[in-house]
């Protein structure tokens, strides 16, 4: 279910708080986050966001088209590597 | 022949349903633009007046992207999530499943129809 158009869209406070604090002193630096379901905000953008993938934190450009999606969109979590065999060039 | 939106003929069937044949209107919305309309929907395309038609058209044309402007709506909003790298796109891309249901089973839709394992695919390595 999606989250009650009452309370607004969520992010992270401290993404935030960062966020905030760049845009101020006009800074561009990478921030790390964990915070996947955090929503991306209008402020976000123009920054990179190393989004956390599982095991490591991916780079995320953030966009104009991106805003209202959620940073976890952007950083898949599954590797997908072929099934075993399923390499046709080598059974020949 | 009444034309409702571009090229959509429905023929003899009553309103309510010969308007579910135009790309973007189904039973609700057919229902709604009859009441908007003031048309019963009961009657049947062929027996409209013309001033029914016109009106019918005008509340089409006014409230609802429909046909070619819809599923060009439609692809521009997948063509979006494709190049903005989300994951909705990525599963655009691939042709799979893109809210989150199971591919283990089914997801035939996406997927199209099922690509049998080849017998004696497998070769014995000299």
């Amino acid at each position: 279910m999606s989250r009650s158009a009452k309370k607004g869209p969520w992010a992270e406070e401290r993404l935030m708080s960062r966020i905030a604090a760049m845009n101020e002193s006009g800074q561009r630096q990478m921030v790390r986050t964990w915070s996947r379901a955090s929503t991306i905000f209008p402020e976000m953008v123009g920054h990179t966001i190393a989004v956390h993938d599982g095991r490591k934190h991916v780079p995320v450009f953030v966009s104009e088209s991106m805003v209202g999606h959620k940073l976890g969109e952007f950083a898949p979590t599954r590797l997908f590597r072929g099934h075993a065999g399923g390499d046709r060039a080598r059974m020949r | 022949m009444a034309r409702i939106a571009g090229v959509n003929v429905p023929l003899n069937k009553r309103v309510e349903v010969g308007l579910t044949y135009i790309y973007g209107v189904g039973e609700a919305t057919a229902r709604k633009l009859l009441q908007d309309a003031g048309v019963d929907p009961n009657t049947y395309v062929r027996e409209l007046t013309d001033d029914e038609v016109i009106r019918l058209r005008n509340s089409v044309d006014q409230e609802l992207s429909v046909e070619g402007d819809l599923r060009r709506e439609r692809s521009q909003n997948v063509k979006r999530l494709m190049e903005i790298g989300a994951y909705r796109g990525l599963r655009h891309r691939r042709g799979l499943p893109a809210n989150g249901q199971r591919t283990k089973t089914n997801g035939r839709t996406r997927k199209g129809p099922r690509r049998m394992q080849v017998a004696g695919k497998r070769k014995v390595k000299k």
